[in-house]
């Protein structure tokens, strides 16, 4: 099995782009400044297999993204912050709609947050800041992402709350399910202990893919998703019937298949909103756990 | 489609949550303030006691009135209430809420509410005018004023079609004009206050004003003092009780983008 999953001959269901709604750029490709463990694309400082996108070529799909009404745009790596043009990137899309950064907070040099926080105020739509952290103490995320990420993280949280942000951390289940509702209240507890009163926290499920198929296992052959599943399913659990996403070789269906063959649909928006195969296996997770990827998808496994 | 081209003045009710209290406040204002139609946008039970107490005031005051997520879910007997909430505090609570709602909530007007439409049309003064819950394409959808740019309005109204839009389900009121003087208007809800630390709630009256429809929403103060005391007597959590005795939300709180949660105490 490769990175993304063999696509299926058995069957192939096909989910119809409802309408674009959530427009996602790769805007730093899988270049990142740490090498977690667990990462779904094998993001790390020398993979350049995916490149930046610079501010001209956001812009041109801004703009193309309006006749289409999307709603929400999120800002991917890799680590997005390693890209120069990300605080003029989210100063024009918040022009146009509300956006959504994915960032490890370890790399804000000097003036990002002030510039941030300035930003924010000239817009009258939400920047959400999601921080990656897996899990409530250095002993459970440094493991995965790294020695020292968990002190440098919470010290871009402190900073970010410190400025009137209410950051989103975000966590990959790497426990037992029972043990979610504890992980959830001790990274809460921990969280408002440092100071920020109303922590935001959600936990997305791990997708066994890239890096992750090697620390743990990949998909067992069974697991995709079949027509028959597709009966009675609401298709809106899917990114695929409302998402899309920008890299540097064009658009891809999601942020989770960049690399899965099949994914890449074309240069521009309107030649990405044909119906996709959801035949890959990550695919699958998304199928079980909703729509993942979102702010406001799915959170916790337990409470499905 | 119905003409409401002899109506040049209608009330919005987003809402209730079973607020039967401020329910009858806010059609005495509406009619006092010359309001020739009312109409509800749905999710007539949640959080408040006595969910019974609120149908008959609709039906005696001939209120039109649409299904929301939460009537949809009691005439269809689902497990939930379809608020689309995903942290595990908030549907702990949106289950006390609708397991009370629908133990409380008789057969026939469990029923009745089988019986709402989704949407209501209509035309004043030449506009198209479209009522729904949470939005025309989606009943229990999110549209938050931080997290809805122009644009996707503009097409939501088109495709749709649409002059203007108005949607409860969120909570918080707030309204847009839109390009070709279009427009989208949250009206708020009777059921709890909007956030901002004051017990008032709030309903949204809409005027033609030289061929334009105009919004204004319009403050209702009630006794929320007995209606946190019947809660009580129900055994309804502290928390709701908290939220319509200060006006700021305690529940339901990760739903909120940043701008609106910040905006909030909790």
């Amino acid at each position: 099995m490769n990175s993304g999953g063999q696509p299926s001959r058995r069957s192939q269901p096909l989910v119809e782009l409802q309408s674009l709604e959530e427009l996602w750029f790769q805007v730093s490709g899988t270049l990142c400044n740490l090498s977690c463990t667990h990462c779904f694309i094998s993001c790390n400082p020398k993979n350049d297999s995916f490149g930046f996108l610079d501010l001209e070529t956001v812009r041109r799909y801004l703009a193309e993204s309006r006749a289409l009404g999307v709603k929400e745009y999120y800002f991917t790596g890799g680590e997005p912050f390693l890209n120069h043009d990300m605080l003029p990137i989210l100063d024009e899309t918040l022009q146009l709609g509300p956006a959504s950064v994915l960032t490890n907070a370890t790399v804000f040099r000097g003036n990002t947050i002030a510039e941030l926080r300035r930003i924010t105020q000239r817009s009258s739509y939400s920047l959400e800041i999601r921080v990656s952290i897996d899990g409530y103490e250095a002993a459970m995320n440094d493991p995965l992402r790294g020695k020292g990420t968990f002190a440098a993280a919470m010290k871009g949280v402190d900073q970010l709350v410190e400025a009137g942000f209410l950051p989103i951390i975000t966590m990959v289940q790497t426990w037992p399910e029972e043990k979610t509702l504890e992980v959830f209240t001790r990274f809460a507890g921990e969280l408002r202990r440092r100071g920020y009163s109303r922590p935001r926290i959600k936990i997305l499920p791990a997708l066994r893919i890239g890096m992750e198929e090697s620390r743990t296992h990949g998909y067992l052959p069974e697991e995709r998703i079949t027509t028959e599943m597709m009966e009675g399913y609401d298709p809106n659990d899917l990114l695929c019937s409302h998402s899309r996403i920008v890299t540097d070789r064009g658009v891809a269906v999601c942020p989770i298949l960049i690399e899965a063959p099949g994914a890449h649909l074309g240069k521009r928006l309107a030649d990405s909103l044909q119906p996709f195969p959801v035949v890959h296996s990550a695919c699958y997770t998304c199928y079980l756990y909703g729509t993942i990827c979102a702010n406001t998808g799915a959170t916790l496994g337990a409470d499905r | 489609m119905n003409s409401h081209d002899k109506r040049s003045k209608i009330a919005l009710f987003g809402g209730i949550y079973s607020n039967y209290l401020a329910l009858e406040v806010a059609i005495n204002d509406a009619r006092s303030r010359g309001a020739q139609e009312l109409y509800c946008l749905g999710d007539l039970g949640a959080f408040g006691p006595h969910p019974d107490r609120v149908f008959p005031l609709l039906r005696e005051n001939e209120v039109n009135t649409l299904a929301g997520n939460y009537d949809d879910s009691l005439a269809r007997g689902l497990e939930d209430c379809q608020c689309g909430y995903t942290d595990p505090r908030d549907n702990h609570f949106a289950r006390i809420s609708y397991r009370y709602t629908f133990e409380n909530t008789s057969k026939e007007n469990k029923e009745w509410l089988g019986r709402l439409p989704q949407e209501i049309r209509f035309e004043i003064g030449g506009q198209k005018v479209l009522l729904c819950h949470g939005s025309p394409r989606r009943m229990n959808e999110f549209l938050w004023e931080s997290t809805t740019p122009d644009h996707f309005l503009d097409k939501l109204l088109r495709d749709h079609e649409a002059d203007a839009v108005f949607a409860t389900h969120t909570g918080i009121k707030w309204s847009r004009r839109l390009s070709g003087n279009k427009l989208f208007a949250n009206v708020g809800v009777l059921g709890r206050p909007a956030n901002d630390g004051a017990p008032q709630v709030w309903y949204t009256l809409v005027e033609m004003h030289d061929s334009v429809l105009e919004v204004t929403s319009v403050p209702v103060s009630y006794d929320h003092v007995s209606l946190a005391r019947e809660m009580h007597a129900e055994g309804l959590p502290d928390e709701f009780i908290a939220t319509i005795e200060t006006g700021w939300w305690t529940t339901c709180l990760e739903v909120l983008p940043m701008k609106e949660r910040l905006r909030g105490k909790w």
